[in-house]
């Protein structure tokens, strides 16, 4: 290509950047101004369309992120086109339709900036020849779906249903991402190029039924399929143009397009074959069902879209020419008028002030263009010769005809195409005909930058199966030809002869007038039903969510629970449970064989320490424990000085007299405490207490025993003197063979002064005011008595309000 | 003697002495705060950049050969942290300038601040096991002084558990040291390493390594053992918690890392399948805990243990795989996913300061509006939220993808699918945090503040930077993962290690 196909792709992420300024300094016309872009990579795809008509790939690739097999390698080829072409012309039409639609909002620039970061997302995902390049632009498209969807973010529906949506295809997208390193490792490549060659080697390799469930559920997620269909109506919350373009003509096809993308590779097993077609009826049927239930105009372009999207995954599913045929013919008409009338939903919106069916009608008068284009793209979707949408009708229904399970097939299929007519006429007729009410807003014919984009899609399904100089034949062949990795030639001719198909075509345009005659009589049948929806999924999302939330809410006030007796006790039970069951399955427990050395009092001092030992915990005095305490640190004390070392004996000495005079005086100030535990707590306390002493003991033991090397004490002894020339071996050691170590704890008793120095004289809070503490551990619990910090270390710290 | 590896304790503690020396000046306190930082970072780099080109380096203080006296060694993984502490540490000087009140600036904060780099920096640097214990030490002590700093009582409330509960990590580290040395007779870790190889049922040792996993899990916050990080870090004030949260649980990960690959690893197996399960539980735990949690601090404290998690995931697949290069992979991931969660959390907690001065609290339900009046801060705070979630193309995606392509290689899917669905639940919090903070509306009542110009200054730009550096990291993954597998690589290879340390020849 002239321009490269990563220049075109950060091209809409630099615009978008730049999108906002720009907003502002060219008040009112940037939306022309910004279309320009996405209109010159449009010509510029299309400059390119006849070489692609005529066989041609184009390629490209430059290292990434190779360490982790990311390339920025691309690919164009006859699907890609015809996406790409989608999105850079109908992205040119939504930015000058946005300017109108949203003239004089203050966060204009932004919704620029978001179209515009999704263009080249979306631009990036249908060129993406590598897999994880693919991934990474997928989940760009549902953060700016995200953002988009939620543009209205003052409102709390919108803030939901943008989440909803980001939840469901971002959840999809995980397993997406894992379905494709599967098949990248299965395929022993992260290249779509190679993988899509070796269809029998992954159709038996075990990790092919792992990663085709994983994928497919990022592209169901993605497509709005049953049962994720749900996000998509409630992402009607964003506004027209969005909905227009990543809800109906470009986003929920990247679903569609990894499937058709994959098919090579993937398709063409029976699971394959099973799966995407079960799905994919369903969602059309429901789809086209759920559409009649509405009056919101777009809310029926939302659920027809669900229907649409459920007709390509079918023909993906069936697979074979003639299905991958209809396919690519229904993708393009599909997204000219269902994007036609959703923009022209949101000028209804905009002109009259509402889109309420049952409120709108008899506005050919005030509004002729948008009504002219209304009725061609509902003619389209209706199938009515000779408009694109017959013959891409026509097309599915010959496809139908031939698949596997016909008669179910079929039968579904002209079902919902019957179903959907009538939401044709209901969406792009009914407004427009019949007596005028009057509307919230008076009527008007909308400005050209409401009107362009409806008008020349509208037109574009009308003129394209008829007019060969369009290429359209050669561009789907292409495609097609991609998605069935064999060359196919398609030639959409409107007169097949009186076959099946033209009859089943009939049957479906009276079945659809007879449909919207009877709508009301469906509508009141449907309100019946509706008390079902509680069991559809957009309820399970809420219980899953309500759930989420519970568990997350017991599991952490459960651990956090607020209290460090807790705490202390999960940590101390956790350190005797690995520790002690590794020592007990793994290790060698030792039985010291060796008494010779004991001498009468050793155990003497050991039966001391452990008493005063008993004697700290039992004591019912603080004064009593600190006496007790004082005890046990003489004792080890005495074990220094029994084990040759007075000088670390004579520094223990003098710490724990100063440990005891000093807790007097803090003691001393202090009031008893009466004992609160419960005797079962304080068992219970006892038992983990001796269990921690026990492991303790049995490791002590074995470094008693067991002794692997000499200790390096030895080469201490022989350079004390002549090489740090000193006779006092542990001064030695403390201020040169490892002075480090005496320089971090002279740090540390820096700290600790600073420390002690700053609790002392410094109470932020008082000097702030104590109403704001207060009032934020209310916050936290309520619990929290913001006078008392020190002399009940125990409380809550409410983690959980 | 090297002097690169002593500079990272040098700059730190002579900074913080020359502060000391001027208490009462804190104009001086405050440049002094700024330049050692940045002088740390260049310390850091020229590191880096010495093991890069070098390999391995090592110093022997006062010149006792190893395993006698204590060494210093920096591999690429210690060089790296050197390099994140330096950042993190000028981030937070910087932000501190205008973010910290002058009551706790006249009461030290500028250097216990250093202090707590010295700590930070000793650990990633010391080659003796004993000294590592000194410089938890002086970390914990540092932290401490930092958390209680101001005396408000809900400070006072959580540096209580989070003192207690780390002295009981510090114990047990301690004693493990203690019966280490009776059983081998030597603290250098690289000796330690050689020793242990030599014998010949491990079990014993194995045991004993559950007393290290325990003392670091602590430091680490990892499930069962967090419960001291959410009690205490949205209390102090947000330059010490944003400090905090980058660097302090790190050196958990940092010293169970290097511990359970250099010393402990004859019964991977074991140790290892322990080390993957408690990375799941962590993870899920973690991420459940922020998603009941309604603060923009106290969701972002219990995010880190979440991610705490993915960190020591790389680990354990290290240990459970044949594949070496997958090893390396896992290994790697896990350093980069410690690079890019330093940097995007220290973040997101100066961006909650930035919110708290903007709206008046961390409560999101007291918060909102700052969509529509600060695009700049919400641009600011979309780069490191979406990061963390794992968003492509930033940071985090490249970390998150790094550990799952390492799972899927070892065939541990069901950690992966772990990984996947809390990668997914952390979006989902962020979001929270985003919907109510930013998109909704202000509440009626809430107080509006504007920065100063000097205010915007300090505090903006540490944030500026550190978001550029996610975007970068992202962008540029291929050199910053280039890093991370060097690491890796020496990591997986002891025997270099351990020569560079005992002073042998290659």
């Amino acid at each position: 290509m002239a321009v490269g196909m990563l220049t075109a792709i950060l091209s809409g992420f630099v615009l978008a950047i730049l999108a906002p300024g720009l907003n502002r300094m060219v008040r009112g016309g940037a939306g022309w101004l910004l279309a320009l872009l996405p209109l010159g990579l449009a010509i510029s795809f299309a400059s390119h369309a006849p070489l692609i008509a005529s066989g041609n790939v184009f390629s490209e690739s430059n290292p990434w992120v190779p360490a982790l097999g990311v390339d920025l390698s691309f690919r164009l080829d006859g699907l890609s086109m015809l996406l790409s072409l989608l999105i850079t012309g109908v992205g040119a039409l939504i930015l000058v339709y946005a300017g109108g639609y949203l003239a004089g909002h203050p966060q204009l620039g932004r919704l620029y900036a978001f179209l515009l970061m999704f263009m080249g997302s979306m631009l990036g995902l249908v060129l993406a020849d590598n897999i994880l390049l693919l991934f990474v632009f997928w989940e760009l498209t549902s953060i700016s779906s995200y953002l988009l969807i939620g543009f209205d973010h003052e409102r709390a529906a919108a803030r939901s249903a943008a989440l909803q949506a980001l939840l469901v295809t971002a959840g999809g997208g995980l397993a997406l991402m894992a379905g494709l390193l599967l098949l990248g490792q299965a395929g022993g490549s992260l290249e779509l190029s190679t993988l899509l060659l070796q269809a029998d080697y992954l159709h038996s390799h075990p990790l092919y039924l792992p990663s085709l469930v994983l994928i497919l559920i990022g592209a169901f997620t993605k497509s709005a399929q049953f049962p994720f269909h749900f996000w998509l109506p409630s992402a009607m919350e964003a506004p027209t143009p969005v909905s227009a373009y990543l809800h109906s003509a470009t986003m929920v096809k990247a679903g569609i397009y990894l499937l058709a993308r994959l098919s090579p590779a993937l398709g063409g097993t029976d699971a394959w074959f099973l799966s995407v077609t079960t799905v994919g009826g369903v969602t059309m049927l429901l789809g086209a069902w759920l559409a009649l239930t509405q009056s919101d105009l777009k809310r029926i372009l939302a659920y027809s879209t669900v229907s649409a999207l459920g007709t390509l995954t079918l023909l993906l599913g069936l697979g074979g020419t003639l299905a991958v045929q209809a396919a690519m013919a229904f993708l393009v008409g599909h997204a000219l008028y269902k994007g036609a009338l959703f923009l022209v939903a949101g000028t209804l919106d905009h002109q009259t002030g509402s889109r309420d069916v049952d409120r709108l009608s008899g506005l050919f008068r005030a509004m002729p263009i948008t009504a002219l284009a209304a009725g061609i793209a509902a003619l389209s979707m209706a199938g009515i010769a000779p408009l694109f949408g017959f013959l891409s009708k026509e097309l599915s229904y010959e496809a139908a005809l031939r698949a596997p399970a016909a008669a179910w097939i079929t039968a579904a299929a002209v079902t919902a195409n019957i179903l959907l007519a009538a939401a044709a006429f209901i969406v792009g007729i009914r407004p427009f005909v019949g007596k005028a009410v009057p509307t919230p807003k008076p009527a008007r014919e909308a400005p050209p930058s409401l009107w362009l984009g409806s008008v020349v899609l509208a037109s574009l399904g009308a003129v394209m199966g008829l007019w060969p100089a369009l290429g359209t034949d050669g561009l789907l062949s292409a495609a097609g030809t991609a998605v069935l990795g064999e060359t196919v030639s398609i030639h959409l001719s409107l007169w097949h002869g009186l076959t099946l198909a033209l009859a089943l075509s009939a049957v479906t345009l009276i079945g659809g007038v007879i449909v919207y005659v009877s709508r009301g009589l469906l509508r009141r049948l449907a309100s019946r039903w509706e008390s079902l929806g509680q069991f559809g999924p957009a309820r399970w999302y809420e219980l899953v969510l309500l759930g989420l939330n519970g568990l997350a809410g017991g599991q952490t006030r459960l651990l956090q629970s607020g209290y460090l007796r807790y705490y202390l006790m999960i940590v101390l039970v956790a350190t005797v449970g690995l520790a002690g069951a590794t020592l007990a399955t793994r290790g060698h427990l030792v039985k010291p064989t060796d008494w010779s050395g004991l001498h009468f009092y050793d155990v003497g001092l050991v039966v001391l320490i452990l008493m005063a030992t008993m004697g700290t915990v039992l004591a019912r005095t603080r004064l009593a424990a600190i006496a007790a305490l004082g005890v046990v640190g003489y004792s080890v004390a005495l074990v220094f000085v029994l084990f040759g070392a007075p000088d670390v004996a004579m520094t223990q000495f003098l710490i724990e007299t100063l440990t005891v005079i000093l807790f007097v005086l803090v003691f001393y100030h202090l009031p008893e405490t009466p004992a609160l535990s419960s005797s079962l707590a304080r068992g219970r306390d006892a038992v983990i207490a001796a269990t921690v002493g026990v492991l303790m003991t049995a490791f002590v033991l074995i470094a008693t025993v067991v002794q692997y090397q000499p200790p390096i004490s030895e080469y201490f002894a022989e350079h004390g003197l002549p090489d740090a020339h000193g006779r006092n071996l542990v001064n030695v050691i403390l201020v040169d063979f490892r002075g480090l170590d005496t320089l971090g704890e002279i740090t540390v008793l820096a700290a600790a002064g600073i420390g002690v120095y700053a609790l002392l004289k410094l109470r932020v809070g008082k000097q702030r005011g104590t109403a704001s503490a207060a009032r934020r551990s209310e916050l936290a619990g309520g619990v929290d008595d913001a006078s008392l910090p020190i002399a009940n270390p125990m409380r809550k710290e409410g983690d959980v309000p | 003697m090297n002097l690169l590896l002593v500079l990272p304790l040098v700059i730190p503690l002579l900074t913080a002495t020359f502060s000391l020396l001027a208490w009462r000046r804190l104009a001086i306190q405050r440049k002094l705060a700024v330049v050692g930082t940045a002088a740390l970072l260049g310390g850091g780099v020229a590191l880096l950049t010495l093991v890069w080109t070098r390999g391995i380096v090592a110093t022997q203080l006062g010149a006792w050969p190893a395993p006698f006296g204590i060494t210093l060694v920096a591999d690429m993984f210690s060089a790296i942290m050197v390099v994140l502490a330096g950042v993190i540490g000028l981030a937070v000087a910087v932000y501190s300038l205008a973010s910290m009140d002058e009551p706790r600036e006249s009461f030290g904060y500028y250097p216990l601040l250093q202090i707590l780099l010295m700590g930070v920096c000793g650990a990633f640097l010391t080659g003796d096991f004993f000294n590592l214990y000194v410089w938890f030490e002086v970390m914990l002590m540092a932290s401490f002084v930092l958390l209680a700093l101001g005396g408000e009582p809900d400070q006072l409330r959580g540096a209580i558990k989070y003192v207690t509960l780390n002295l009981l990590a510090s114990a047990l580290f301690l004693a493990a040291v203690g019966i280490l040395y009776g059983v081998t007779g030597t603290l250098n870790m690289a000796d330690l390493a050689r020793k242990l190889s030599a014998v010949a049922e491990p079990g014993t040792m194995t045991a004993l390594a559950m007393l290290f996993l325990m003392a670091f899990g602590i430091k680490a916050a990892v499930f069962p053992l967090f419960f001291w990080l959410p009690a205490s870090y949205h209390t102090p004030p947000v330059a010490v918690s944003a400090v905090f949260a980058g660097l302090l649980t790190k050196v958990g990960v940092y010293a169970l890392i290097r511990v359970f690959t250099l010393i402990f690893v004859a019964d991977a197996g074991y140790t290892h399948t322990l080390i993957l399960v408690i990375a799941g539980l962590t993870m899920v735990t973690g991420v459940l805990g922020a998603a009941a949690q309604h603060e923009f601090r106290r969701i972002l404290s219990f995010h880190i243990i979440s991610q705490i998690g993915y960190m020591i995931l790389g680990l354990g697949l290290a240990g459970l795989t044949d594949s070496p290069a997958i090893s390396t992979l896992a290994l790697a991931g896990s350093v980069f996913y410690i690079m890019h969660h330093i940097i995007v959390k220290t973040n997101l907690f100066l961006v909650s300061g930035v919110a708290q001065r903007l709206g008046g609290s961390f409560e999101l339900k007291e918060l909102g509006g700052l969509y529509r009046a600060d695009p700049g801060l919400t641009v600011l705070f979309l780069i490191p939220a979406l990061s963390l979630a794992g968003m492509p193309p930033l940071s985090g995606f490249f970390a998150k993808l790094s550990l799952v392509q390492a799972g899927l290689g070892a065939e541990q899917y069901v950690i992966v699918a772990v990984a996947l669905v809390v990668g997914l639940l952390t979006l989902f919090s962020m979001t929270k945090i985003w919907a109510e903070a930013f998109w909704k509306a202000a509440p009626a009542d809430s107080p509006r503040q504007t920065l100063s110009a000097a205010e915007k200054r300090n505090l903006l730009l540490p944030i500026g930077m550190l978001a550029a550096m996610t975007v970068t990291i992202g962008l540029a993954a291929e050199p910053v993962f280039a890093l991370a597998t060097r690491a890796a690589e020496q990591l997986t290879d002891r025997d270099a290690y351990i020569r560079t340390v005992l002073g042998e020849p290659q």
